[in-house]
């Protein structure tokens, strides 16, 4: 237990510090770093699934003005490290997705660097390609673990004996579909080679993440690469691992000493290069009984990775810890198709991994006639039901209770296609959600004072998220002055080494490495510092997560409106309310809710990346095609959170809030949508065509 | 992208003659969609001809009180123009049902109906497309077809007109004015686009050179009544998985006449005449509307794909054509 700091600055809804530089448009984001004279990069994708390029005729991209070289693996430099295939950008002639990497162009500039790209003729030997994911594949294995660590399988009793003997069962398979991370921002990197040192200016969610990773695949010390990242134009997860894109910039920078180089993503290619997030087919068994008790609770999960490269999603994850049943199992398959490579996209495991179960749950109060509000009370665990440790706090029961006041939820009428409103069916809907609280193990802040003020530094990243912001507030509460005497300064591996901003662990690592910090500078210098004193400090490990499981909870209330004419879907309401320990700024809170939320909504109305089974491709890879909310899908959206004082998670009390928004929306708007017309849609997206044949 | 000649023409006239001479040119109006294009390398014209400037920009009245609409007029004008919001609903209605404010800021009236279909495989030059490539194969077929047609489809192509205002013009019988090498000439709007046949790479009857300078709106009383409704995959921004504009004039419970037409199903904007026929004398009724949807789309054929085809748009079109003809003679009802 770590004695929790006396909020001042923390609890305050300040202003973000780089605000106005973004309002007026002079942060600097990656692609538009001012280096002089710089060079254009411009990718070559290939075009078939599989197979292996047999020729790249680079004649015609070579005998325009302006093209300064193309590099296909034959020419591409040797890499220090090929073990990750995503990776091993030029390093071979093998095709292991569409759209892998064949080939680049350098020019003068952007526009000689597109065209000359274009005329890059590339020819493959082309084989079999298998794309189709399907819960019935007789290639299906087991992973040796999910993302990040977690085992692939749990079991515990007998689910199947709980199913037959249980006098209420749900059975049912429930779908999400492959989706993308579209931060407006696309993949960008400004590179430079001078003098045996690499910096790269890179849109990422670490900058030390980065910098390792190109360290191993080129072979370079540290001192030997300093990346760069002020801002973020989001990043979900996709910039939280560098990608081809990254590696590719860094070698063509290589390729020419002393001229910087920028690769940009098109959006286009983001959706083969950037990771995404799997295709989910999630079988779901719930046994309880009358009174709603569950005495079993499995998911068998199915989903897919790249044939070169395996990403394991945790989407059976969430069910291990959400409900108390006697009976329990989660199981993980894998399909390794000839598709681009998944990772990481905002809340891995527990956003789809919320879906099935908290639609199951919704089905399985349907068939017993109860609130589902009140059957997730029922069956909310005294402790952790898969470690049996309590939990550091688990305010699930208030989030419901706070949702169900402010949402008008009492009375409600239960059954389903009920209420016909102004020619559209009206319904509303419940579920819960949840994201672990995540410490890094590492993560290093400096303090020093300086002219009168306290700086800190800490390679971290913001997002968009409010790091800027936050840290200045956990530093001033932690040296116990004004926040406003502060700097935090974050983004650059010239500060001290820090964690990647993804697992919702930034503020919980690098807070607690700054509150380190500062106990060694005070510890040195005490309270009247000189000028150029300094100190650094580091996250430890928390010896309470030995005894204590730490999640924050939440729930989302919604209601739906489905045209009884043409089924289209609108959400005129979703209310989320969360615990998450202390919010650290209100103002900046709210937007990550807000914002998951949003994801969320789009999650359950909107988004699917259509992969077509015959070429291996995305082929809605655009913004026209792959919708995410517009204005006008987004009406009356609420976040609230309910106090929680959490002394076990850290020094701040807070947990992580930049995935849990997203957590559960998918399912809450899916069982209104039931609620509304009684059609129960178990495959996202909840379009039109899935709820038109009601009537 | 490739490297294009720009030109800035004093008149029509030599505009016409600069596109007519050059096999790879194109006109460029608000450049809302080729210009994608170009990016996209859809279209690589060698030389691109500017005629925002050439054509009119006015709304002007017509002696029978129609209206003719310059090529020029920007789309957002021309939805914004009272005579248009009191004399054709349906126009105004479907401009702003389409793209966003900041498009319809720069598309123009000529423009907006020469856009080209949105099918995900014309767009992408990595897919076979008998459209852009004539001979090379529709790769549509059989692949992500939600958004594609469901009448007039060839084996050859499948792809929809993504237009909304075009939708409006061919219930309104807008008649084109087009300027061509070999002079003026008119073409009835529902003549202006084609089905794709064995030609798919054509979008209407206009020839190479052909620059649409006006599109005339007749009177058109019934129109007073009319609505245009687009049913998408999300409240806004999204091209129409369908719509339908009407106009309808019912009197005593009874329909005296229909005008309708169909977005989102077919190569063209889909006039219902059929629809329109069954419509005629009918009482006031769902049922009535259903049945004349049923006539329209008997001879509908939906697409098989692997993100679940688009049977699901026989039902959709006949409870939004349901749905916007009863609301229209409910406004009768209480008119």
């Amino acid at each position: 237990m770590t004695a929790t700091l006396e909020p001042r600055a923390i609890g305050r809804g300040l202003a973000r510090r780089d605000g106005g530089a973004k309002v007026r448009g002079v942060a600097i984001y990656a692609d538009e770093t001012p280096v002089p004279d710089p060079l254009f990069c411009r990718i070559v994708q290939a075009t078939v699934a599989r197979g292996r390029v047999s020729d790249v005729d680079t004649a015609g991209a070579t005998a325009l003005d302006g093209v300064v070289g193309v590099m296909t693996s034959t020419e591409a430099e040797r890499l220090a490290s090929t073990d990750d295939a995503e990776l091993a950008v030029l390093q071979g002639t093998e095709v292991g997705f569409r759209g892998q990497i064949v080939a680049a162009v350098l020019a003068e500039t952007d526009e000689v660097a597109r065209e000359a790209a274009d005329l890059v003729r590339v020819t493959y030997a082309e084989e079999q390609a298998d794309a189709r994911l399907s819960a019935d594949r007789g290639d299906l294995y087991t992973p040796e673990s999910v993302n990040p660590t977690y085992p692939p399988d749990t079991h515990e009793g007998d689910v199947a004996a709980a199913m037959a003997e249980a006098p209420v069962t749900v059975e049912q398979t429930y779908t999400t579909p492959m989706h993308h991370n579209n931060p407006m921002e696309p993949h960008a990197t400004t590179a430079l080679w001078e003098d045996g040192h690499l910096t790269l200016w890179d849109s990422t969610q670490g900058v030390h993440p980065v910098r390792q990773t190109v360290t191993q695949i080129f072979g370079l010390e540290p001192e030997q690469v300093r990346v760069v990242c002020p801002y973020v134009g989001g990043g979900f997860g996709s910039k939280g691992n560098p990608h081809a894109n990254v590696i590719m910039a860094a070698m063509a920078a290589r390729a020419v000493p002393g001229r910087p180089v920028r690769l940009a993503l098109t959006r286009q290619q983001m959706f083969s290069l950037a990771g995404y997030r799997t295709p989910t087919i999630q079988r779901m068994q719930l046994a309880a009984e009358r009174d709603g008790t569950l005495r079993g609770i499995a998911i068998d999960v199915v989903e897919q990775t790249s044939r070169i490269k395996e990403f394991a999603e945790q989407t059976g994850v969430p069910t291990r810890n959400m409900y108390a049943a006697p009976n329990r199992r989660t199981t993980h398959r894998l399909a390794a198709l000839d598709v681009p490579v998944p990772s990481w996209m905002r809340a891995p495991g527990e956003c789809p991994g919320m879906f099935g179960p908290e639609v199951a749950m919704d089905e399985l109060a349907a068939e017993l006639g109860l609130d589902p509000v009140e059957l997730r009370i029922r069956n909310e665990p005294e402790v952790d039901p898969e470690t049996g440790k309590p939990f550091s706090s688990r305010n699930l029961v208030a989030c419901l209770r706070e949702g169900a006041a402010r949402f008008g939820w009492a009375g409600r009428d239960h059954r389903p296609g009920m209420r016909l409103e102004d020619g559209w069916w009206v319904g509303t809907g419940v579920a819960a959600s949840v994201y672990p609280t995540m410490r890094m193990p590492k993560s290093t802040a400096t303090v020093t004072y300086d002219g009168g003020r306290y700086v800190a530094r800490i390679g971290a990243a913001d997002l968009g998220t409010g790091t800027w912001t936050v840290l200045p507030q956990i530093a001033a509460d932690a040296l116990d002055v004004p926040v406003e005497d502060v700097d935090v300064l974050i983004g650059d591996t010239d500060h001290p080494e820090a964690s990647v901003a993804g697992g919702s662990s930034g503020t919980t690592t690098w807070g607690s490495a700054l509150v380190e910090a500062v106990r060694e500078f005070r510890d040195k210098y005490g309270e009247d510092p000189h000028d150029g004193d300094a100190a650094s400090g580091s996250v430890n490990p928390n010896a309470a997560e030995e005894d204590y499981v730490m999640s924050a909870f939440g729930a989302q209330f919604a209601e739906v409106r489905v045209h009884a004419d043409t089924g289209e879907v609108r959400v005129p309401r979703l209310y989320g309310v969360f615990a998450a320990g202390r919010i650290v700024n209100p103002r900046l809170a709210r937007s990550q809710f807000l914002g998951g939320m949003t994801m969320g909504l789009g999650m359950a109305l909107h988004e699917q990346s259509l992969l077509d089974p015959r070429t291996g491709h995305v082929v809605n890879h655009d913004l026209a095609e792959y919708h995410v909310p517009a204005n006008a899908d987004v009406d009356d959206l609420q976040a609230h959170w309910v106090d929680e004082d959490d002394p076990y998670v850290n020094a701040m009390g807070s947990k992580g809030i930049g995935e849990i928004g997203i957590v559960g929306t998918a399912a809450a708007v899916a069982n209104a949508a039931w609620h509304a017309t009684g059609v129960r849609v178990r495959d996202l997206p909840v379009t039109l065509d899935r709820v038109l044949p009601a009537r | 992208m490739r490297p294009f000649a720009y030109a800035t023409p004093p008149d029509a006239r030599e505009a016409v003659l600069a596109v007519a001479e050059r096999p790879d040119a194109a006109f460029l109006a608000g450049g809302t969609n080729l210009v994608d294009h170009l990016r996209l390398g859809v279209a690589t014209p060698g030389l691109l001809v500017d005629v925002t400037a050439l054509t009119s920009a006015e709304i002007e009245d017509l002696p029978d009180g129609g209206l003719r609409l310059g090529a020029a007029v920007r789309n957002s004008d021309l939805a914004a123009d009272p005579r248009v919001r009191g004399r054709y609903p349906v126009l105004a209605e479907a401009l702003l049902a389409g793209a966003s404010g900041q498009l319809r800021n720069m598309a123009t009236t000529g423009g907006n109906p020469l856009q080209r279909t949105r099918c995900v495989y014309f767009q992408d030059v990595t897919t076979p497309c008998n459209k852009r490539e004539p001979g090379s194969g529709c790769a549509a077929i059989g692949g992500a077809t939600r958004n594609h047609a469901i009448l007039g489809t060839s084996g050859r192509c499948i792809a929809t007109h993504p237009s909304d205002m075009a939708v409006a013009l061919a219930a309104l019988d807008a008649q084109v004015h087009v300027l061509g090498p070999d002079g003026e000439r008119t073409v009835p709007f529902t003549d202006l686009h084609t089905l794709p046949g064995d030609t798919p790479e054509r979008d209407t009857v206009l020839g190479h050179g052909e620059l649409i300078t006006a599109i005339d709106v007749p009177a058109a009383p019934i129109a007073a009544r009319s609505r245009y409704r687009k049913v998408r995959d999300r409240a806004s921004y999204a091209f129409a998985l369908v719509s339908v504009a009407a106009c309808l004039d019912v009197a005593g419970g009874r329909i005296r006449d229909a005008r309708l037409a169909f977005g989102g199903v077919a190569h063209k904007p889909w006039r219902a005449h059929r629809a329109e026929e069954a419509l005629r004398g009918a009482p006031a009724t769902d049922e009535s509307y259903r049945a004349a949807a049923g006539v329209e789309l008997a001879d509908a054929r939906p697409q098989e794909g692997f993100d679940g085809g688009n049977a699901f748009k026989i039902p959709l079109l006949t409870g939004t054509l349901v749905s916007t003809l009863r609301a229209l003679a409910g406004e009768e009802t209480r008119a």
